[in-house]
C-alpha cells in the first residue's frame, strides 16, 4: 500500500475512533508488556561493568565501554591551574545555568564551562512542560505518588519528596525572572494534563516552555557576568590526597589546550546520553548529550544508580528522513491525539506511562501492525488532524505553532494529515548517585539534572526533568557555594586517576575507548 | 535503528533503493551528498567536522545559523541548518558569531521599563523600516513589527510575537540601524514578565499551604506505606 492510502485509512476511522476509549494497564499487564517489548529488556544489548564502583552490574554496552575508557589527560599533565574559583560548575543547559545563577547569588566566584555554546542543550528543547502541582485540586502529594506510579515505585522517596515540594517556589523563581508561563482567564497558571499524571500540572509556555526557560536563564547568566567559557569541555576531574574533588581539567574544543580548573566544589550538570544511540536508537537530544557526566564521576569512584534504563519517548519522528529521531511533542497525545496502527486501530491508552505507550508502538511493529515508510523505517500514526476536529479548528496552529513548523518545513501539514512515529531515545533513568543536595559520595562534587540519578525511578513521568533541574540546580548551587566558603584551597592531584588505570590494568581492560565522548563522531572520514 | 528496518516491505521507490545524489556548494566548495538530507549532514557527510553551528539539532537553539540560495536564484535566505533539506544546486555557509551589543540590567530594580528601554537600546528607535530583519528571520517572525511595538510600549505583544525566537541572530547582522532585535525584543519580554503581569493567587497560596505544613499529615500517612499500598493510594486534597 503507497503511504497515501495508509494515510487515508487514518482520516475514514477518526470518527469510529473518538468514541472508543482505551483503559490504563494495570500493574500486571504493564510489567508483562514491558518486559516482552521494552529496548530496556533486551538482554543482549547489555552486559557487566568489569571494574569500579558498579562492577559485576548491568548496563548496556554502549555506557560500559565508555566507564572503562581510557581518560585523555596524561598522568604527567602540569596541574597548575589556569583559573581558580569557589564552584566550577560543568555544562550550560537548565540545570548548569539554575545552579551557576544560585551559588552566584550567594556571593561565590563561579566559573561556568559548556561544551557548545551557553543554551545550546536539552534544555532548550523542552515543548512539553514542566510538572509542579499547583492547581487547586492537587497537591505535592499526589504529584509524588503519580511520579512513583510512573517510575515503577523505585524512585528515591527523599529526592523525590525534595523535588515536589519545592516545586511551587521554583514556579516562583521563574517567574520573578520573567519566564512567561501560560495563564487561564483568572491570572493563575494554567496547567495541562501529562502522560502518567492524575492532575492536569503540566506549566507550558506555549510548546516552548524549555526555549522560553533558558532563554531567560541565560540572559540572567549573562547579565550576573558570571564568567563563561565557551566551546570547553570537562574532560576528567581533580582530587585531592583525601580523594575529595578539587577540580577538573577542562579540553578548549576550538584549539585542543587543556585548561587546569582548581574549584573547591565541582557542580557536573552535563545531561543526557542520547548521541550514544543506545541499542542504534536514533535520539532526540542534543549534539552534546554523550554522559559525560558518568564517566568522569565514575573514574573519581562514585557510583551510579539504576544505570540500566533509559527512556525512549513513544514519539519519535520517522518520516519524512529529516526528522528521524525529533521529538514530536507529547503535548499532541495530551490533548487527546491517538495513536493509530496500519489496520486503523487504537492499540493503547495514549496518557499512559511512556514506558508503557513505547512498548505496545514497538509491539505493533514487531507483530506486523507497523506502517512501512519509503526509506523502509517502520512506525505507526499519530493522529494529529483530530485535535482541531475535537478541539475546533486552529487549535494546533495555537497549542503547538513548533510542531506545525517542524514538520512544515517540510511541506507536511500536521493540521491537514497524521504523522508518523516510533519510540527514540529520549533519557537517561538513572545516574550518578547524589544525596538530597545534589552531593555526590565524592565530598565536594555535586551533580544536577539529567546527569544524576535515582530520583525518577525506571521510567521519568513527563515534565519531572525540568522541575528536577530547577530544584537540584538550586540546591547544588547554594550549597556549593556555602561548602566554598569554609574550605580551603586543596591540592590537585590525578590520583583518582592512577588508580582507575591500575585497575584497569588488573582487569585487563584496554578498550582503546578514550572517554568522555564528548562529540559524537558523525563526521564521513 | 535496525530494528524497523525492514527491506522486504519497503516500498518499492527507485530513489530509496539507490538514494539519489545531488550536488550542493558548502562554503564556495561542491559535494555530492545524498538528496534529502539535512545541511548539517550533509556537512558530515562532505567529512567536516562541525563544532560550531550545531547545537540542539532540533531547530530551538539558533546554533546552526545559516545562508543559502537555491540554484539560479540570486536571492540569498536564511535557515537552521539542521532543520532544512539539501537540494541540488543549492550553496550554503553558517553565519559567523556576530558581535552584537547586549544590554545588561537587572529587571527588579528597573522603575520604569518602557522607558528604561532607550536608555539600554539606544538604536531601538532609531529603526529604518527596512524590513530586511523580518525577511532574515527563520521562524517567521514579524521582526520588524516587534521593534516597533517594543519601542512603543507594547511588551505584552512583543512576548508574544517572540515566543519562537531561537534567538539564531540572523536578525542582526542585516540591520542597517546596528539594531539586535532579538535582544530588544528579549528585554521586553522578560520586563513584561517581571513588571506587567500579575501574580497568581494559586500559586502563592499553594507556597504557603506547603510551609504552613499543611500537608504533613498526608506526607506522614503515605511514607509509611509499603510499595504495594503506595501502588493503591491517592492523596487526599482536603
Ligand atoms: C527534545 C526533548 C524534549 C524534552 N521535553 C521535556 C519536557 O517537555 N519536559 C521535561 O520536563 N523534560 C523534557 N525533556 C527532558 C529535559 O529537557 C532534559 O532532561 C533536561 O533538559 C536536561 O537538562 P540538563 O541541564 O541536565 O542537561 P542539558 O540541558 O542537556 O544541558 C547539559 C549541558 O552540558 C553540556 N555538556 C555536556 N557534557 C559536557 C562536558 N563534558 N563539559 C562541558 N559541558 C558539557 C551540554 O553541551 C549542555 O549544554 C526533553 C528532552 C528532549 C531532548
Ligand atoms: S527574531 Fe532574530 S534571533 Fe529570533 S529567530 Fe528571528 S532571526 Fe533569529
Ligand atoms: S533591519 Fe533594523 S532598520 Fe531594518 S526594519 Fe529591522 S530593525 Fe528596522
Ligand atoms: S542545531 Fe539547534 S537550531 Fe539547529
Amino acid at each position: 500500500m503507497e503511504l497515501t492510502e495508509q494515510r487515508n485509512l487514518v482520516h475514514k476511522t477518526r470518527d469510529a475512533r473518538r468514541s472508543i476509549s482505551f483503559p490504563k494497564l494495570s500493574p500486571a499487564e504493564r510489567d508483562s508488556l514491558i518486559k516482552k517489548y521494552h529496548p530496556d529488556h533486551r538482554a543482549h544489548a547489555y552486559r557487566p561493568i568489569i571494574f569500579g564502583p558498579n562492577a559485576g552490574q548491568l548496563t548496556v554496552t554502549e555506557v560500559a565501554t565508555l566507564l572503562e575508557g581510557e581518560s585523555p589527560v596524561p598522568a604527567d599533565l602540569d596541574l597548575t591551574p589556569d583559573y581558580s574559583v569557589d564552584v566550577l560548575v560543568v555544562g550550560g543547559g537548565g540545570a548548569g545555568c539554575a545552579s551557576a545563577l544560585h551559588a552566584h547569588a550567594q556571593g561565590a566566584n563561579v566559573l561556568l564551562a559548556t561544551k557548545l555554546r551557553l543554551g545550546d542543550s536539552n534544555s532548550v528543547m523542552a515543548q512539553g512542560g514542566m510538572q509542579i502541582a499547583v492547581a487547586s485540586d492537587d497537591s505535592p502529594v499526589q504529584h509524588f505518588l503519580d511520579t512513583l506510579k510512573g517510575g515503577h515505585m523505585k524512585n528515591d522517596h527523599q529526592l523525590l519528596k525534595v523535588m515536589v515540594e519545592e516545586g511551587p517556589s521554583i514556579a516562583k523563581w521563574l517567574l520573578e525572572l520573567g519566564v512567561l508561563f501560560d495563564r487561564d482567564a483568572d491570572g493563575n497558571l494554567h496547567v495541562k494534563k501529562g502522560g502518567g499524571s492524575s492532575k492536569a500540572r503540566l506549566l507550558t509556555c506555549s510548546d516552548y516552555t524549555g526555549l522560553e526557560i533558558m532563554r531567560v536563564l541565560k540572559d540572567e547568566v549573562l547579565n550576573q557576568k558570571i564568567p563563561l567559557l565557551e566551546f570547553v569541555a570537562a574532560v576528567e576531574l581533580l582530587s585531592d590526597a583525601k580523594g575529595a574533588c578539587t577540580g577538573a581539567v577542562l579540553k578548549d574544543l576550538d584549539n585542543n589546550r587543556f585548561i587546569v580548573v582548581a574549584a573547591k566544589t565541582v557542580i557536573m550538570a552535563t545531561g543526557g546520553i542520547g548521541r550514544l544511540h543506545i541499542q542504534g536508537f536514533p535520539t532526540s537530544n542534543h549534539f552534546g548529550a554523550t554522559g559525560d557526566a558518568l564517566v568522569l564521576a565514575y573514574r573519581l569512584g562514585v557510583p551510579l544508580v539504576q544505570i540500566d534504563t533509559f527512556q525512549y519517548h513513544p514519539s519519535g519522528g520517522v518520516y519524512p528522513e529529516q526528522l528521524v529521531g525529533a521529538l514530536v511533542t507529547e503535548g499532541i497525545r495530551s490533548e487527546g491525539g491517538h495513536l493509530v496502527n496500519a489496520k486503523g486501530e487504537r492499540f493503547v491508552n495514549e496518557l499512559d506511562t511512556r514506558d508503557v505507550v513505547s512498548s505496545s508502538i514497538i509491539r505493533e511493529c514487531e507483530e506486523g501492525r507497523g506502517i512501512r515508510t519509503p526509506s523502509g523505517r517502520v512506525g505507526v500514526w499519530l493522529d494529529t488532524p483530530l485535535l482541531d476536529v475535537e478541539h475546533g479548528p486552529g487549535t494546533l496552529d495555537k497549542h503547538f505553532p513548533a510542531m506545525v513548523r517542524q514538520y512544515e518545513r517540510y511541506q507536511v501539514d500536521i493540521r491537514k494529515d497524521p504523522v508518523l512515529i516510533y519510540p527514540t531515545l529520549h533519557y537517561q533513568n538513572g545516574g550518578v548517585k547524589i544525596d538530597v543536595n545534589g552531593e555526590t559520595p565524592v565530598a565536594n562534587l555535586f551533580v544536577a539534572g539529567e546527569a544524576s540519578g535515582g530520583l525518577h525511578g525506571r521510567n521519568r513521568l513527563m515534565g519531572n526533568s525540568l522541575l528536577d533541574l530547577m530544584v537540584f540546580g538550586k540546591r547544588t548551587g547554594i550549597l556549593a557555594a556555602e561548602r566554598a566558603k569554609s574550605l580551603p584551597n586543596s591540592s590537585l592531584t590525578l590520583d583518582h586517576l592512577k588508580r582507575f588505570r591500575a585497575e584497569a590494568k588488573r582487569h585487563q581492560v584496554s578498550a582503546g575507548v578514550i572517554s568522555p565522548m564528548v562529540l559524537p563522531a558523525y563526521t564521513n572520514k | 535503528m535496525p530494528d524497523t528496518l525492514d527491506k522486504k516491505h519497503t516500498l518499492n521507490q527507485e530513489e530509496i533503493l539507490q538514494p539519489k545524489m545531488v550536488t550542493v556548494e558548502i562554503e564556495g566548495k561542491p559535494f555530492q551528498v545524498p538528496a534529502g538530507i539535512t545541511l548539517i549532514k550533509a556537512l558530515w557527510y562532505a567529512g567536516q567536522d562541525v563544532i560550531r553551528g550545531v547545537g540542539c539539532l532540533g531547530g530551538f537553539c539558533g546554533a546552526c545559523a545559516t545562508y543559502y540560495r537555491t540554484k539560479d536564484d540570486p536571492k540569498v535566505k536564511t535557515c537552521l541548518a539542521c532543520s532544512m533539506a539539501v537540494e541540488d544546486g543549492m550553496s550554503f555557509s553558517f553565519m559567523p558569531a556576530f558581535p552584537a551589543r547586549k544590554a545588561t540590567y537587572n529587571l527588579l530594580e528597573l522603575k520604569d521599563p518602557k522607558q528604561d528601554l532607550f536608555a539600554l537600546y539606544p538604536e531601538a528607535p532609531l529603526c529604518r523600516n527596512c524590513n530586511a530583519c523580518t525577511e532574515a528571520c527563520p521562524q517567521n517572525i514579524d521582526v520588524r513589527e516587534g521593534v516597533w511595538k517594543a519601542v512603543f510600549g507594547d511588551f505584552k505583544t512583543v512576548s508574544e510575537m517572540f515566543m519562537d525566537c531561537v534567538m539564531c541572530g540572523l536578525c542582526a547582522p542585516v540591520c542597517i540601524a546596528d539594531i539586535a532585535p532579538n535582544l530588544v525584543a528579549l528585554y521586553a519580554s522578560r520586563a513584561q514578565g517581571v513588571h506587567f503581569t500579575e501574580k497568581p493567587e494559586g500559586l502563592s497560596k499553594r507556597i504557603e499551604e506547603i510551609s504552613d505544613g499543611r500537608f504533613q499529615q498526608e506526607w506522614d500517612r503515605i511514607l509509611k506505606l509499603s510499595d504495594e499500598e503506595l501502588q493503591n493510594t491517592t492523596a487526599s486534597t482536603t
